[in-house]
């Protein structure tokens, strides 16, 4: 019974992960601004690292995590490093 | 840029990635990581401390130049190679310490020290491109 549960909400979850990436992939191309798009990307990869830790308890296999830990470890480096470069812009621009 | 959430979770990141790094390395022995992945993570971490503190202070708690311990890492990963051939086996072939503790084997190798000499190249060849550019723009 509890194991039934377990594979409904995995699958629900794949599924709506799955709809929310496309989404932001969406959002993505289409972002008005770069930091929306900035934006856009932080999102996809925590998406991602979603994804990978429902696929580990659907493939029952643990190795997964080991993938997603890193990415959730790294992932907003690349976050931080485009907002300086966009407050970089935003400076350079006031004071030309 | 100073932020001071960006520099309170980094000073609690730095420790916590860098053990992290060395985990993915050990346990690269016989399941999924290594020297290559680990080394990333530690240079992120590095990366991250630099972004938030400005190179210079990064430098400071690496203590030492990223490129020593690039030229370091190469020279620990072809060392490991020679073990193979003093005992006469081709160049990197695996060499094996087996201990036994109890009912347990550990093994201890060569391919060991061939990931964390590669472990030392990622982070020293990332660190090096990373602070050179951090320095170049401010």
């Amino acid at each position: 019974m509890a194991g039934e549960i377990v594979s409904i909400a995995v699958t629900v979850s794949l599924a709506l992960l799955c709809v929310a990436l496309v989404v932001a992939i969406v959002r993505l191309a289409k972002g008005p601004g770069l930091p929306d798009r900035v934006v856009a990307l932080d999102l996809i990869a925590y998406l991602a690292i979603s994804l990978i830790a429902t696929f580990a308890i659907a493939a029952d296999h643990p190795a997964f995590l080991d993938a997603a830990t890193p990415l959730a470890l790294i992932a907003f480096l690349g976050t931080i490093a485009f907002a300086r470069y966009i407050q970089k812009q935003a400076d350079q621009e006031e004071q030309p | 840029m100073k932020s001071l959430i960006l520099q309170t979770i980094a000073r609690l990141l730095l420790p916590l990635m860098i053990l992290f790094s060395v985990f993915l390395m050990l346990r690269g022995h016989n399941e999924p990581g290594g020297g290559f992945i680990g080394g990333l993570v530690g240079a992120g971490a590095f990366s991250l401390y630099a972004v938030a503190f400005g190179p210079a202070s990064a430098r400071g708690v690496l203590r030492a130049d990223p490129r020593t311990l690039l030229g370091l890492g190469l020279l620990v990963t072809v060392l490991s190679g020679f073990f193979a051939m003093v005992l006469g086996d081709a160049f990197l072939t695996g060499q094996w310490l087996i201990f036994h503790i109890g009912e347990a084997d550990f093994h201890l190798g060569t391919a060991l020290l061939f990931d964390i000499g590669v472990y030392l190249v990622v982070v020293g060849a990332t660190l090096t491109v990373i602070f050179s550019l951090e320095e170049e723009s401010t």
